[in-house]
């Protein structure tokens, strides 16, 4: 790459008859000052271009060999379009935003869209791939070696690139050859016949089809077919299940009944039962019907729904008026020594919330635990047996960990307001608490309030202390599905996702959506609320 | 140079729009983002390369075997270690997108969601089979089908503090009584919680009864349509329980960490437990001597039997090298052998399981796992754990044993139809 260099001294020439020229020239000129000016900062741009663009036609290269045509072709337009951005002069708010842009897509964007496909699919145990894979995987699990067969030492050998199993009886010793289609006959050796016999580096070179040879035993295909695994012994398989790629139907070999594909991602029989594995199909609105129809949902899900909100509320308020009092009492400058007291205050905040939960529960434990055996004198209270006790654990346990973040915002909005309005208000003769509740108190929540709603919607999706404390436990008996009596609806979703052998992606998928839409109102409507307060000032 | 070729494509997924992230997503490999560099995935460049997936402590043991390999075969042997918890779901979502790997090493007990989802080809043994132990071979067959090799037997057995009980209990009302007659705190520790018990530790005195939770077929696998549970041997094993819990002898308070502790502090002569927890014993000097299970229903205590096993993925270009890197490599004794040493379970093997008897310890665990019955590996178990252990718990704790019982294992016909 040579930038050609100009001399910028010719901009004082007075040849400015040609308009066309005369631009060219500004043009040019413009270019050279860039040029001139920021070497470096050009040659930065153009390896930082020349990496991405590299890795890019390497990720579509990779894509392209699988063919994954839509991803590949997003690359390429979003590569093009970065380019674009900073090779061309001007465009400076694109240059700052592409890359956040890029990421926002990537990590936000991106996930959220997958997300509100997969709600829309039946992606889940037993429906994993697509309609290929899943016709694979059932032929290969329907082949069965015939029981009490023999082992077969085999050699591979090739005519007309074609291939061929060269078979020694296992008993005799004798030699036949076969091929797809083509049942054993005797030969006296493979060369003699006119066949190449592999070696192993051969064989590994060719694993697809050689894998895949079927060598009839005889003309009679109930007498099953010779396949090899390892291409060295060869084994009498028989299949269960028979393909019919025309008519798209898979037929069992021993009962004759026959499955068919009928859109719900999988075969199907007449009579309704399905061979697994099956493929991923569009469902519609089915998983949202389900989880708010099918009985055996619908309970705990309405339970949870109930809990979730409580224990969000809940849990906000009562950091917010502990937080609230500690800050207004550590505010007061009659206390000695408040550095040292905001120190301690803080450390619940500080020690990692998975610990303190994990802490916490050995703490409850109701034989052996400190709060029983301690704390209460040796106890046997059923901290986290029971339905109602779990759920004043949570909250005990979680106003432990949040009081110390609503100390602090509170400390942070108390000592922003003017004391010339509390002095005012004492010298109007308002006693301590009139000015707490008629001055302090409204004006914190200017600050405060946004932070509450925050607050309260990662309370909505505290995964993390109901999953170390109880884990959702005590599990309702009656649910189809294993959920808990402080189960809230993310720990949820993420045992529907992940949890036991049944995992159902696109109900969670579904859920994900729900408690977004849910989030989403809430936040939004209290920020509406909020705006009432910023009167105040 | 692979390794370089896995970080290039990590770091250019990274910053080119997740490409194999995405490509992962857009082939249905679900949502997790595998940032591409611990994924040892095969992109189809590496020409006769066998990715296997491997955990910490099997890598040491395997990595000699994949060089000699090498040398003799000539197919390199990519081991690539993974957290052991994050296999099962990442070779399930993995496997469909191309990124998965050609083996993975696993328990048995996936194998009925794996086969579900489409994700493992089957492996046959041949006439290798039987060179394994029974219990191995059956815990891997599936539907008929041999899927994966396993290597080593992971089974509980009644765990005795010698210097306080100096010979093994006959029963399970003698194992009390002795364990009384030491003096300790506790007569008996087995790990239970208080939201599902444990029915994996307390399986082997449900089988004492002669009950199991499905029908065994011939060969050793599980009859899904015949859930065996709720019959009358089951009922004799709740009432069993709730005596059981009324006198006090299972708490749930007292999870396997706590029983650990007991034991080892030397508070309790017996505990009920498995490999995983004896060398912290032999450190706390504890002197170790394993016994068969105490039968409490008067018939043989046969625990659940873990098999660890080495999957073969059903999308492997490479399925003849890895069907011979399986059957005439892992499944030979100097390999098990090395595998067993690494990870201190029974190796699967009977030549390399015979030769680990030299050990007491294994072999007191190797004799209560001859008699072991493989952990159900169908996808129907699922939905057979919650109820199971909730209901135990509830038994525990003083409810009606037999109408209790009976109504979980209608709840779990319910469930599994």
């Amino acid at each position: 790459m040579t930038i050609p260099t100009l001399d910028t001294d010719d901009r004082a020439s007075d040849r400015r008859a040609d308009p066309a020229t005369e631009k060219r020239r500004r043009r040019a000129a413009a270019f050279a000052d860039a040029a001139s000016a920021g070497w470096k900062v050009w040659l930065f741009k153009i390896v930082a271009l020349g990496i991405v663009d590299a890795m890019a036609i390497y990720a579509i290269l990779v894509l392209v060999v699988q063919e994954q045509w839509v991803i590949a072709v997003a690359i390429a337009v979003g590569v093009v379009v970065l380019n674009a951005i900073y090779l061309i002069p001007g465009l400076l708010p694109a240059k700052y935003l592409a890359p956040g842009l890029v990421f926002l897509f990537i990590f936000q964007i991106f996930v959220v869209l997958y997300t509100v496909y997969i709600a829309f699919t039946n992606y889940g145990s037993g429906h994993n791939s697509d309609k290929e894979d899943a016709i694979t995987s059932l032929l290969q699990q329907s082949q069965t070696r015939v029981e009490d067969s023999a082992t077969y030492p085999v050699q591979i050998a090739t005519r007309d690139g074609e291939f061929f199993l060269v078979v020694e009886d296992p008993e005799t010793g004798d030699l036949s050859v076969g091929g797809n289609e083509m049942p054993l006959e005797s030969i006296s050796s493979p060369e003699a016949a006119g066949y190449d016999v592999l070696d192993f580096s051969q064989i590994l070179a060719n694993q697809a089809e050689i894998g895949a040879l079927t060598v009839p035993l005889d003309d009679d295909l109930n007498d099953g077919y010779l396949r090899t695994t390892d291409g060295s012994n060869a084994y009498l398989f028989q299949s269960s299940l028979e393909w019919d790629p025309v008519a798209d139907t898979m037929t069992d070999t021993e009962t004759g009944v026959v499955y068919r594909d009928i859109g719900t991602g999988a075969f199907t029989a007449d009579d309704g039962t399905e061979i697994l594995p099956g493929w991923q199909v569009w469902v519609g609105g089915e998983n949202f019907v389900r989880a708010v129809t099918e009985e055996s949902i619908r309970g705990p899900f309405i339970a949870v729904l109930v809990w979730t909100f409580v224990f969000a509320f809940l849990s906000v308020a009562t950091t917010f008026v502990l937080g609230l009092f500690l800050a207004v009492v550590f505010n007061d400058p009659k206390m000695k020594s408040r550095k040292y007291y905001r120190v301690i205050l803080i450390l619940p905040y500080a020690f990692p919330a998975f610990l303190s939960a994990l802490i916490w529960a050995g703490m409850f434990n109701q034989d052996f635990g400190f709060i029983n055996q301690v704390l209460l004198g040796g106890a046997s209270i059923p901290w986290l047996l029971d339905p109602i006790l779990a759920k004043v654990a949570i909250l005990i346990v979680n106003l432990w960990l949040g009081f110390p973040y609503m100390f602090l915002v509170c400390t942070g909005a108390l000592q922003s307001i003017p004391d010339d309005i509390q002095e005012a208000g004492r010298v109007d003769g308002a006693g301590v608490w009139q000015v707490f509740r008629h001055i302090k108190f409204p004006l914190l929540l200017v600050s405060v309030a946004p932070l509450l709603i925050s607050s309260f919607a990662f309370n909505f999706n505290n995964f993390n202390i109901v999953y170390m404390l109880t884990n959702g436990g005590p599990r309702f008996a009656d649910a189809s599905i294993n959920v808990g009596a402080t189960d809230i609806l993310i720990s949820m979703v993420y045992k529907v996702a992940f949890v036991g052998a049944n995992r159902d992606y696109g109900l969670a998928s579904a859920f994900s959506i729900i408690i977004f839409i849910l989030v989403a109102v809430i936040s939004y409507v209290s920020f509406r609320q909020t705006k009432v307060l910023e009167e105040l000032n | 140079m692979k390794v370089m070729n896995k970080r290039a494509l990590g770091l250019s997924a990274f910053l080119v729009g997740g490409a194999v992230v995405l490509a992962g997503c857009a082939g249905g490999g679900g949502g997790e983002s595998s940032g591409g560099a611990d994924n040892g995935g095969d992109s189809g460049a590496a020409e006769n390369t066998l990715t296997v997936w491997v955990d910490a402590d099997r890598e040491r043991a395997l990595q000699d075997v994949a060089t000699a390999f090498e040398e003799e075969k000539g197919i390199a042997v990519d081991l690539v270690v993974k957290e052991y918890e994050d296999i099962q779901q990442d070779f399930i979502t993995q496997v469909p997108s191309g990124e998965g790997p050609d083996i993975t090493i696993g328990g048995h007990d996936w194998t009925g969601a794996f086969v579900q989802d489409g994700v493992v080809a089957p492996v046959e043994l041949g006439d290798k089979a039987a060179e394994f132990e029974e219990v191995a071979i059956a815990a891997v067959t599936y539907d008929g089908n041999t899927y994966g090799l396993p290597y080593a037997i992971e089974n509980i057995a009644l765990v005795r503090n010698a210097d306080l009980v100096p010979e093994a209990p006959t029963n399970f009302d003698d194992m009390i009584a002795k364990g009384t007659a030491a003096g300790t705190q506790y007569p008996f520790v087995v790990g239970l919680n208080p939201q599902n018990s444990d029915p994996y530790h307390l399986y082997p005195f449900q089988t004492s009864f002669g009950n199991s939770v499905f029908a065994q077929n011939a060969d050793g696998s599980y009859d899904a349509a015949n859930l065996t549970i709720g019959d009358e041997a089951g009922q004799q094993f709740a009432t069993w329980l709730g005596q059981q819990g009324a006198a006090g002898v299972f708490n749930l308070n007292l999870d396997g960490d706590l029983a650990k502790e007991a034991f080892n502090a030397g508070q309790a002569p017996f505990f009920l437990t498995g490999p995983w927890n004896i060398a912290d014993a032999v450190d706390a000097g504890v002197n170790v001597a394993v016994d068969p299970i105490p039968s409490a229903g008067g018939q043989t205590a046969r625990p659940f039997a873990g098999v660890q096993t080495f999957f073969l993925s059903s999308q492997s270009e490479n399925a003849l090298a890895a069907n011979e890197f399986l059957v005439n490599y892992i499944a030979t004794p100097e390999v098990q052998t090395a595998l067993f040493e690494a990870g201190g379970r029974a190796p699967a093997l009977t030549e390399s399981f015979e030769a680990a008897q030299a050990d007491p310890i294994v072999a007191g665990f190797a004799s209560v796992g001859a008699e072991a019955v493989p952990m159900p590996s169908i996808p129907q178990m699922g939905a057979v754990w919650d109820d199971w252990g909730t209901t135990e718990v509830a038994i525990i704790q003083g409810s009606d044993p037999v109408s209790s019982w009976t109504t979980m294992a209608e709840n779990i016909q319910g469930k599994i139809g």
